[in-house]
């Protein structure tokens, strides 16, 4: 009758994903930690906040999968799993649409010597 | 299986029977519903740190701000908290009283310390002036993390005040409906502070 859904996890699950949170946690760390010791040279700055994104996104998954038990099988299950998934999208377009905005808000009324600046140094035209 | 909760009353022929099992699905699914419409609002308070975060009005930025070393112990603080409270759960189940109270004062004391971390951070920004009227990026920061401690805070006293019930009543049906709440309430704030640590901390550093 304890089918797996829902917060009935089992101790492998919860050891599982424990570990699995663990080793994440850590990797993205110390990965930080070499980028900053080496003199932020390591890699670009773009693709090590691309990277840290994903390390968080997959603990996102392994926390909603050994923890909460969210891709559980039965009816109840799935509607648990619905109600995130459209939730999920809800918060992409909250942050996304946020981000994208206020970036072509703040591009657009940029002050005339900060955008000398930014031609020059973002964009490589000179006068 | 989401249908009204069945009033007492004789049972047609033919009818079935909503036991208590699907009565305890439905509360699951409800706390789940509410528990997501609260990760809208952390979306909201994350996309206004994103947007926010270089707007630091002359002050100091993230990375002469934040320790990692510090978020770092937060993190694996909270985490094993997360695992002590699942543990906590599964030995609520199989009716171990003494094993569940060991788990989730465990658990308690793990969160106290978080939040004690928490509010030490605050209090050093604060008294080097840093505070939340500093800049706008920092009035997110505190917004963002501070609306996370609460939660901890409410979850912590929910979580005494169920200790106390065991202790008092053992480990009834209500009860360990209530553990099962309080369990996925803990494991989600888990999941929120790994994006804080992630986008506040990691990303705010590099």
């Amino acid at each position: 009758m304890n089918k797996e859904h829902l917060g009935h996890g089992t101790v492998r699950s919860y050891l599982t994903g424990f570990i699995l949170s663990i080793s994440l946690t850590l990797l993205v760390f110390f990965l930080v930690n070499l980028h900053i010791s080496s003199g932020h040279i390591t890699i670009s700055h773009e693709l090590l906040t691309g990277a840290i994104i994903v390390l968080a996104l997959a603990q996102l998954v392994v926390q909603l999968i050994f923890f909460l038990y969210l891709a559980g099988r039965g009816s109840s299950a799935r509607w648990n799993l619905v109600v995130f998934l459209s939730t999920a999208s809800i918060v992409l377009i909250i942050v996304i649409g946020s981000i994208w905005i206020m970036n072509h808000l703040n591009y657009n009324m940029m002050s005339g010597s900060n955008m000398n600046v930014y031609m020059q140094n973002e964009e490589g035209i000179h006068k | 299986m989401y249908c009204r909760p069945p009033k007492s009353r004789k049972l047609k022929p033919g009818e079935i029977q909503m036991d208590k099992h699907d009565n305890n699905d439905k509360t699951i699914f409800g706390f789940w519903v509410y528990l997501m419409t609260d990760l809208v609002m952390f979306a909201a308070l994350f996309a206004t740190f994103a947007v926010l975060r270089n707007n630091t009005f002359g002050g100091p930025q993230a990375g002469e701000l934040f320790s990692l070393p510090f978020a770092l112990s937060e993190t694996l603080i909270l985490l094993t908290s997360s695992f002590t409270c699942g543990l906590g759960i599964l030995s609520a189940r199989s009716g171990d009283k003494n094993k569940t109270i060991l788990l989730f004062a465990s658990t308690f004391v793990l969160g106290t310390a978080f939040l004690a971390m928490e509010l030490s951070e605050f209090s050093h920004l604060i008294s080097e002036g840093n505070g939340f009227q500093r800049s706008a990026f920092l009035s997110s920061f505190f917004t963002l993390v501070g609306t996370h401690g609460l939660h901890i805070a409410a979850g912590l006293v929910w979580m005494g005040i169920l200790i106390v019930r065991i202790l008092k009543r053992g480990l009834t049906d209500s009860v360990l409906r209530k553990l099962t709440l309080l369990s996925l309430f803990w494991h989600f704030l888990d999941i929120v502070w790994i994006f804080i640590f992630s986008i506040v901390y990691l990303i705010g550093v590099i």
